[in-house]
């Protein structure tokens, strides 16, 4: 086992994966850095990595503020009560006001935007999506960050940031190994934009065997998003906010061209309404403020994800299932019933395969759906993720130190998933967070901000050893057994990963347990999860690609540790739908209307858990009338 | 679904080992064709499918739910633009063509070069403007949204 250390030095900005976030990031920094140094450290191909590999059929996040159709406040307002009050406002303010632009020039790069006939404007799928023919997404916006890098290194697996010797708490690059030919890679760079990816697989998934690749998110999205932040000890918040999704069953198409686009709409195995139904009794856990079904009838207010995930689950344990979509109708259409087919092809090719094995037409059948094991992530309808620095235009003092999309730790800013509060952002959205953070990295660069910073070559050999340790374990333990995966020593990346997601499952709201969970269960969790971590040292890998694998449940559980620490620290049940806190079963404003931050402490692994202060985002006009009127 | 690679066809030239996202296309040691080390780690994305030069991949539907004999093949043409899809049923009863663009421009030719971009006055750092900005955002003379143009403020507390 001899490795290479391969040395890149001298970066300005290095991109630790190069999703939608970290295309983002490259590309603008060329421009706001002509001058400087841009790395791009990604795990796969550029050409087809993150969660946007296969393609998407839409754009979820746009304003349309060029048609008249929405200002950026609307969308925080729509995110606000999506997630039940938990974002960072001015996050996704400065978000929704930069992000028609990105919009715009993709449609310039190439990418086929759908535009409405009779209007002109964009083809509308719902009020902030629009449809594309997004196949080739993921290649066209790389296509655009190679041109602005200096280096991209695919394949190359960031295991850990590297941090400053001569200043506390400041960043300096990152290392990790390349999975085809194992060489050690050390990238010292004064910022780091770290735009990995959320966490699929760290609960059991409800497919077994072959299928468990299936999953919503992408198996290749191992939390090194957080992996890394947490690790380097940046504070996080909202990590107790996973997210379940309503999709179709098994194959875990998306539903939001179907409801928004087709019209189609569920029914419960009867062929009833069943939604309103449990409103009533979900009313009296989440309060009239955050469920008000009359008034979301009159106004259009959406109800948010995780109550309709609520009356989903609720139905089906009524003994009323299956949940149907009701395409039957729509499917009538020839037009819609193509768009139906086209939306899998262009983003879930896997349900369309589904469809075609189980002989399901959705002309003359309802399809089921189901509600998904929990995946934590910061871009789709939660917003998991870093405590950062919001612009110095719209943070208050408690959000802002300095540079916009900062994290705690000096120097290293977060894109896409790795932001945490941020939901809703999407591709366009993530791609617009990378802009963001790249134009901010620069300036902290230009501030003299990087100066002087050091690595020992005890930091880099220490990070080595730690790296390639698995293969070591291998080859030490590997043969006290005649053949097989059965060994006393050691475990491998497999065996951790269905040990991780059972505890996930079972302790801490997978869906065996239909998503319920309390402290003592919680505690169990924790403790469970710690003794894995034990386990995690002696982990072994007896080739490259395992060491990848080996890396991955790492950060899977390091993200799943947070889950369980931000779980327990939040008492109550904030989004019924998306998980319960059996010993907290409502919703508590006078307690927990907070985002709640955390810390590890990379020294010692413990937490620290904080409260941070909500801000919402009102009218000026209208609350000065409101106290007058109170006066 | 899991993708599997046809003995006659695979020539073992890598290009699903260079593309796929997850690194579970690799080349057997023994034949030298590529295989799927590890099907429970596939998102059937197709990235290797569409990458394949001799139509030598394929997928099967997952094992524990998908049953046999239906087929959803792929052909992609960068240089056409366009993308075009077969899928069969099972029953034989549905066999669908779909075609749809992929790009509107000639491949790899749309997106700029930002080095040799005009470059960013102090004005522009000092703002919260970003490449193309305030134009791209609205096409017209507006500028930039801030909370004071939209009549907003930031409240702590409790808010609906």
């Amino acid at each position: 086992m001899k490795f290479d250390t391969i040395v890149e030095e001298d970066i300005d900005i290095l991109v630790c994966g190069a999703g939608l976030g970290g295309t983002g990031a490259a590309f603008e920094a060329r421009y706001w850095g002509q001058d400087k140094k841009i790395v791009i450290a990604e795990k796969a191909n550029i050409d087809r990595s993150g969660a946007v590999a296969q393609g998407l059929y839409a754009i979820n996040c746009y304003m349309g503020t060029r048609f008249g159709e929405n200002n950026p406040e609307d969308h925080v307002r729509y995110a606000r009560i999506d997630l039940m009050g938990m974002v960072r406002e001015d996050l996704l303010f400065d978000m929704a006001r930069h992000v028609d632009s990105t919009v715009h020039q993709f449609e310039e790069w190439g990418l086929p935007l759908m535009r409405n006939p009779k209007t002109g404007t964009y083809q509308r799928e719902g009020r902030w999506q629009i449809m594309i023919h997004g196949e080739s997404y993921k290649p066209i916006v790389a296509d655009a960050a190679k041109k602005s890098a200096d280096k991209v290194f695919n394949r190359i697996c960031v295991t850990h940031l590297l941090m400053d010797d001569a200043k506390e708490n400041r960043v300096a690059g990152a290392v990790g190994f390349n999975v085809r030919t194992g060489n050690y890679h050390v990238f010292k760079s004064k910022a780091v934009i770290v735009a990995a990816g959320g966490a699929s697989n760290i609960y059991k998934p409800r497919s077994v065997g072959e299928g468990a690749g299936r999953v919503w998110y992408a198996p290749w999205s191992s939390g090194s998003a957080y992996g890394l932040l947490i690790g380097a000890g940046a504070k996080m918040t909202q990590m107790e906010n996973r997210i379940v999704l309503a999709r179709f069953k098994d194959g875990y198409g998306p539903v939001g061209a179907y409801f928004l686009h087709l019209k189609t709409y569920t029914q419960n195995g009867l062929g009833e309404e069943y939604e309103s139904r449990w409103w009533p009794s979900l009313q009296e856990i989440v309060g009239k403020e955050y469920l008000d079904p009359e008034l979301s009838h009159r106004t259009h207010r959406p109800i948010p994800t995780c109550l309709r995930n609520h009356a989903f689950i609720q139905e089906v344990n009524a003994g009323r299932g299956p949940i149907h979509m009701v395409t039957m109708e729509a499917f009538q259409d020839p037009h819609l019933e193509e768009i139906g087919w086209h939306n899998f092809l262009g983003m879930t090719v896997g349900q369309a395969v589904l469809w075609a094995a189980t002989d399901v037409d959705p002309k003359y059948e309802n399809p089921e759906l189901t509600t998904s094991e929990p995946y934590v992530m910061g871009s789709h309808a939660t917003g998991c993720g870093a405590w950062c620095s919001g612009p110095e235009d719209l943070s208050p003092p408690e959000y802002y130190w300095g540079y916009n999309r900062m994290t705690t730790v000096e120097g290293l800013f977060g894109a896409g998933d790795a932001v945490g509060g941020t939901p809703h952002a999407f591709s366009s959205g993530s791609f617009t967070e990378g802009r963001l953070a790249a134009k901010a990295a620069c300036r902290y660069i230009d501030d003299g901000k990087a100066d002087g910073i050091k690595v020992s070559e005890e930091q880099i050999n220490r990070r080595k050893e730690e790296i390639y340790k698995p293969m070591e374990t291998y080859r030490v333990f590997r043969n006290e057994i005649t053949a097989g995966s059965v060994n006393p020593n050691y475990i491998n990346p497999r065996q951790a990963l269905d040990r991780l997601q059972k505890l996930m499952d079972e302790y801490v709201g997978g869906v065996t347990v239909n998503y319920m969970t309390n402290e003592k269960l919680l505690n169990i969790g924790l403790k469970k999860l710690k003794t894995l971590q034990e386990d995690l040292e002696k982990i072994a890998a007896d080739n490259i690609h395992e060491l990848l694998r080996a890396w991955e449940v790492k950060h899977r559980t390091m993200t799943s540790e947070s889950v369980i620490q931000h779980t327990l620290f939040r008492k109550e049940t904030r989004w019924p739908g998306y998980y319960y806190r059996g010993d907290f079963l409502k919703v508590d404003d006078a307690n927990w209307h907070v985002l709640t931050v955390s810390r590890r402490d990379p020294e010692t692994g413990e937490y620290t858990m904080e409260k941070a202060p909500c801000y919402h985002l009102v009218e000026v006009d209208k609350d000065k009338d409101k106290e007058s009127a109170v006066a | 679904m899991p993708t599997f690679v046809y003995m006659t066809r695979c020539d073992g030239c890598g290009h699903c080992v260079d593309i796929c996202p997850s690194d579970i296309m690799h080349i057997d040691k023994d034949t030298r064709r590529a295989y799927n080390i590890e099907p429970n780690m596939c998102w059937e994305c197709y990235s290797c499918v569409k990458a394949c030069p001799h139509q030598a991949i394929d997928v099967r539907g997952y094992a524990d739910f998908a049953p046999l004999g239906h087929s959803v093949r792929v052909k992609r043409d960068e240089e056409k633009g366009v993308i075009a899809w077969r899928i069969k049923f099972r029953n034989g009863k549905k066999d669908m063509d779909l075609l749809a663009p992929i790009t509107t421009k000639p491949w790899g030719s749309a997106t700029p070069q930002l080095r040799d971009a005009e470059p960013p006055t102090q004005e522009q750092r000092d703002s919260q403007l970003l490449f193309n900005e305030p134009k791209y955002i609205r096409f017209d003379e507006g500028d930039i949204h801030t909370f004071e143009s939209n009549g907003l403020e930031m409240r702590q507390g409790v808010d609906y």
